[in-house]
């Protein structure tokens, strides 16, 4: 029982990072309806960013994001600008080929760079750990459970509380009407790609410290967060929220009650279970377009 | 003025010739690299051809086709295991079953992925790839796991290794044509196009939408599959990450949206054009990984400069250049009818 409580927990906590991923692939979807196939392959550059800054100049991963994150955003707008927006027709078929070239590539050149070898992030934080009902939590999954709330409660306010948000969540909702009463969707499209594209340097971060990763990790990374945005219902960041922490828990749940090598399968049956109910996902809309 | 008799007797004579030069390879190039790409194109040409069908005609873009190229490789080693088939000609006999079998799965896999259009099924693919990867990693009693499964080795020399499996790749890359071809020009072909251009439209005039579907992607698994089952045969080895591999299924996408998503041609030609280029840059520059960046750089040039494909752009031109030379109005208008039918049927 202590060990399921304590999977329970730690589902919470890494379904945090899970979410925070989750949530920039969702907002991706949501605001240019193409899918980014490439996201897991930019939570890996982010880790390896870290991985860099910590190793050249010692500079703690969680202080490396204040660099890694403005420049993933920028990476975001130029990708968006060079590679997103010239696709005028069957965006959604040719943006998932668009985007697992640049997967590919990023994929390639880190292999180069770094080559193929498994590394982590070091810090203090991931070693010591604190007793919670009789079990250790390694101070690295507070941390970075808090870093995730933070960033998540962030998008939330811009999307909900600001002009910009209020000009995100129309194109959300209808691009030409958008358009329409005077929002540059191209301009939103390129900020929200960004947005996306830097919370991915900060969940690589702590995907970083809490898994060895190479740069061939994007291909089991994208799997399960695109299995989590379906289930959440595309384009939901609420949905994707939910969506990422049930997974994780009953992922560890699976680990601890059945067996590791089941936990991932476990992920994706729940997926299968809830297209046979429900379609759509859990807060989505059924697609009427066409691919 | 172009007779549509010689037209079509041109078109029969390009493919007679192609088909004789394709069977010939092996008696005149005998190097056995050259005659090891030509299987892998040849390999290509067919599962371009069978995504085609689901992916080009119904609009279904399945990126998870891996799964059935890896299972069809599986079920046929493990068939070939329990009926203690002796290496050499005998297991080709067996390749149907394979592909049987993978027509079971996609029945099970496509009655859920298809209850989901558009990018969700793109994912839902992906998923189901994965699922299937994992099956193989953890069913270990059934396909020893991590460690592999090997196959029977074939008796043959060195030299002559390869040209069976050519032969092999080559029959079921005509078989997949010719399956595609007849869809193309039956009705089941059009209800499959009508669900292409507006799926909830083809419900309401009558096209069983859900049957036509689920037939096609148990149509184009099938073939997948079957292929798969050679491929194993031919590298004699297979293990789960190399058997269900992601970079082959979107391999075969980028080809079939290189040569004309949708068209009878454009897989053969995007098959003929970038497998050789693949396996070029992967023996040049495979060890420093340097060659994903380049293979992306040849995907990102391809989709932003040529995004329908070489054949309905080639197609258009001839178009327009037969239009420009037509001197009444009336030639025109037929010559600019819908560029999807038509651009399918051009010549290679």
């Amino acid at each position: 029982m202590t060990l399921v409580l304590e999977a329970v927990v730690f589902g919470i906590l890494t379904g945090g990072v899970y979410a925070l991923m989750a949530s920039g692939l969702t907002l991706i979807f949501g605001v240019m309806r193409i899918i980014n196939v490439g996201h897991g392959a930019l939570v890996i550059l982010g880790a390896y960013l870290s991985f860099a800054l910590l190793r050249s100049a010692n500079i703690d991963p969680f202080v490396s994001l204040v660099i890694t994150m403005p420049a993933m955003f920028l990476l975001g707008v130029v990708l968006q600008i060079v590679f997103i927006r010239p696709l005028k027709d069957d965006r959604e078929a040719l943006s998932v080929l668009v985007t697992y070239a640049i997967a590919l590539g990023i994929e390639g050149l880190l292999g180069y760079l770094f080559t193929n070898n498994f590394v982590q992030l070091n810090a203090w934080y991931e070693t010591a750990s604190f007793a919670v009902f009789g079990f250790h939590i390694a101070y690295v999954y507070l941390f970075g459970f808090g870093l995730c709330l933070a960033i998540l409660a962030a998008i939330f306010v811009v999307l909900y509380r600001t002009t910009f948000g209020s000009a995100v969540r129309a194109t959300m909702l209808n691009r030409t009407a958008a358009q329409l009463v005077g929002v540059n969707v191209d301009r939103v499209s390129a900020i929200a790609f960004g947005i996306g594209v830097s919370t991915a340097a900060a969940g690589g971060v702590i995907f970083g410290m809490t898994n060895a990763f190479n740069p061939g990790s994007h291909y089991d990374l994208i799997s399960r967060l695109l299995t989590i945005i379906v289930l959440g219902g595309l384009g939901s960041l609420r949905g994707a929220v939910i969506a990422a922490v049930a997974m994780l828990i009953i992922e560890d749940v699976t680990a601890v009650v059945i067996s590791p090598v089941w936990a991932s399968f476990a992920f994706f049956l729940l997926l299968v279970v809830v297209l046979v109910v429900r379609p759509q996902g859990l807060y989505g809309i059924r697609v009427r377009e066409r691919i | 003025m172009r007779s549509p008799a010689r037209v079509r007797a041109a078109k029969w004579t390009a493919l007679v010739i192609l088909v004789v030069v394709a069977v010939l390879l092996p008696v005149f190039e005998t190097d056995p690299a050259t005659v090891n790409v030509a299987v892998f194109t040849a390999m290509y040409v067919g599962l371009a051809t069978a995504w085609n069908i689901m992916g080009g005609y119904t609009g279904y873009v399945s990126l998870g086709h891996a799964a059935f190229f890896g299972f069809g490789a599986y079920a046929f080693g493990l068939v070939l295991a329990h009926l203690g088939i002796q290496a050499g000609y005998e297991p080709f006999v067996f390749v149907p079953v394979a592909g049987a079998l993978t027509v079971v799965l996609a029945l099970v896999i496509g009655w859920i992925a298809l209850r989901t259009r558009a990018a969700t099924f793109v994912i839902v693919t992906i998923a189901m790839m994965f699922m299937i990867q994992l099956l193989a990693e953890n069913l270990v009693g059934l396909t020893g796991g991590g460690s592999g499964l090997s196959f029977p080795v074939p008796p043959w020399s060195g030299d002559f290794f390869d040209t069976p499996f050519y032969y092999a790749m080559l029959v079921m890359a005509l078989v997949s044509l010719a399956i595609s071809w007849w869809i193309r020009r039956s009705k089941f072909g059009l209800g499959l196009l009508a669900i292409r251009d507006d799926e909830d439209k083809a419900l309401a005039v009558g096209v069983p939408a859900h049957a036509y579907k689920l037939t096609a992607f148990m149509i184009s698994a099938g073939l997948v599959g079957m292929i798969g089952a050679i491929y194993g045969y031919y590298v004699t080895y297979i293990y789960p990450q190399y058997a269900i591999d992601p970079l082959v299924g979107i391999s075969l996408v980028l080809m079939v949206f290189l040569g004309g998503l949708g068209t009878l041609w454009g897989p053969v030609l995007g098959a003929v054009i970038l497998e050789p280029a693949q396996l070029w840059l992967a023996y040049n520059f495979g060890a420093s990984r340097l060659y994903l960046v380049f293979y992306a750089a040849v995907f990102l040039v391809v989709i932003l400069l040529l995004p329908r494909g070489i054949v309905p752009s080639v197609g258009d031109l001839v178009k327009r250049m037969t239009a420009r030379r037509a001197i009444g109005p009336s030639d025109t208008a037929s010559t600019s009818s819908d560029t999807h039918t038509v651009a399918g049927v051009q010549s290679p």
